[in-house]
């Protein structure tokens, strides 16, 4: 359960809420454990950002998650 | 994945005598399983899974807490994975109470805010969870607001592990998100090769070539190869926030002893938001009564299949014990990929 998903800041609002954008999802989250600003990447996990990330990296891990979740579409048959 | 490829052709070059090395993060194995990442390895270098999926390690006395709090009428909210986990009687999805899935614990303050009845957020997880509990309890929840706090903590459960010695340890492989939050400073004291790895197959190739390195140098460290997330220090304000409002306390683990400051309860100033003071819960230590080897698995010295009820009585559907229940379970990411051995 200790996922978490790189996501872009794109608006701050009051009481510590930010509105990130996942790339195909944009999704309220809390921004308590962080000090960011707009334009900045952070790591999801349970709708807390928890760490902040350089914007290639976030990009990076986040084409990575893509092609995870794609190939997680294909799951193999369970036959027990 | 040619950097993949360069890896695993070293370590097939590297690895000359038997090695074990334990991850301890249920979306480690996730990845592993998904990956088939244990077969491409040196037949020498072996995987174990340890106590790393918090619903797993939930023992079944706190899930029987949270069935009280149904029997109470209070309105439980948790994540999805604890749903099915089994306690001495039911589960919570099947209880027949008011049980509601949240993304996270700040979902089950909004559910509280809008009704007069007591809402109870079941908390369980480690340190890159307990940070997000503390946080909301520090925005003033309303009154019939409460946590029953089922949080642990990795370090101490390693400690045990490498005093207690039955799974013959060469090293870890330390969870890269609880890490992201800790950093991995409280690692340090470990005298074993250690190495913060990240989620992709690559990731998880070049932490074990990392590990594999230590141990025919000789040496132990903490090595980091999942830099874009972790830092040595981790996150400090996460850290603050968390130690602010929970202090460890010696808690049982599910396949575990009483670990000693594994756990994290309140601190007094939060006492209101503690549900177990709040209605009065004792967590019982329950025997367990049937086949299921969870408790093993969990502490890295048997396999899912090696278990009886492994995909006959016990599956995703009919869960005998916690690791076939939470997605980061061992057992139900085994049965997922339909793996019979490692």
């Amino acid at each position: 359960m200790c996922i978490a998903i790189p996501a872009e800041v794109i608006e701050i609002k009051e009481g510590n809420i930010g509105v990130v954008d996942f790339g195909d999802l944009k999704q309220e989250i809390r921004l308590d454990l962080v000090d960011v600003e707009v334009g900045e990447f952070v790591l999801i996990h349970v709708g807390f950002a928890i760490q902040k990330m350089s914007r290639e990296e976030g990009l990076e891990t986040r084409s990575l998650f893509r092609e995870v979740y794609s190939a997680m579409d294909q799951k193999p048959p369970v036959t027990l | 994945m040619v950097v993949g490829k360069e890896i695993t052709e070293k370590l097939h070059q590297m690895v000359d005598r038997d090695l074990t090395f334990m991850h301890i993060c249920g979306t480690h194995e996730a990845a592993i399983a998904r990956t088939g990442l244990r077969s491409v390895l040196p037949k020498r270098l072996k995987i174990v899974m340890g106590p790393g999926c918090p619903v797993c390690i939930t023992p079944q006395g706190e899930i029987d807490a949270a069935l009280e709090l149904v029997k109470m009428g209070c309105i439980i909210a948790t994540y999805g994975d604890l749903l099915r986990v089994p306690g001495s009687i039911g589960s919570l999805e099947s209880c027949g109470g008011d049980v509601r899935v949240v993304q996270g614990v700040h979902k089950a303050v909004e559910i509280a805010e809008r009704t007069d009845k007591e809402v109870v957020f079941i908390s369980v997880g480690f340190e890159t969870t307990a940070p997000t509990v503390a946080a909301s309890l520090l925005t003033n929840p309303p009154e019939n607001f409460s946590i029953l706090s089922c949080h642990r903590l990795v370090p101490p459960a390693m400690k045990w592990l490498l005093q207690q010695g039955e799974a013959a340890l060469h090293g870890f492989i330390l969870p890269g998100h609880v890490c992201t939050v800790m950093g991995y400073h409280e690692y340090e004291e470990f005298p074993v090769p250690q190495v913060v790895a990240g989620f992709e197959a690559e990731d998880i190739l070049l932490g074990l070539l990392m590990l594999v390195e230590q141990v025919k140098e000789g040496t132990h460290r903490v090595d980091n190869a999942y830099p874009r997330a972790v830092t040595h220090d981790g996150n400090r304000k996460a850290q603050d926030l968390m130690y602010r409002v929970f202090e460890p306390s010696d808690v049982e683990w599910r396949g575990f002893p009483v670990i000693p400051q594994s756990g994290l309860r309140l601190r007094q100033q939060f006492v209101q938001y503690d549900a177990q003071k709040k209605f009065k819960l004792q967590f019982k230590h329950i025997s367990k009564d049937t086949a299921c080897i969870c408790d093993r698995v969990l502490r890295g010295i048997a396999e899912p299949a090696d278990c009886k009820l492994y995909g006959k009585v016990c599956t995703p559907r009919t869960p005998v014990g916690p690791c076939m229940v939470s997605h980061e379970g061992a057992c139900k990411i085994w049965h997922l990929y339909n793996i019979r051995h490692s």
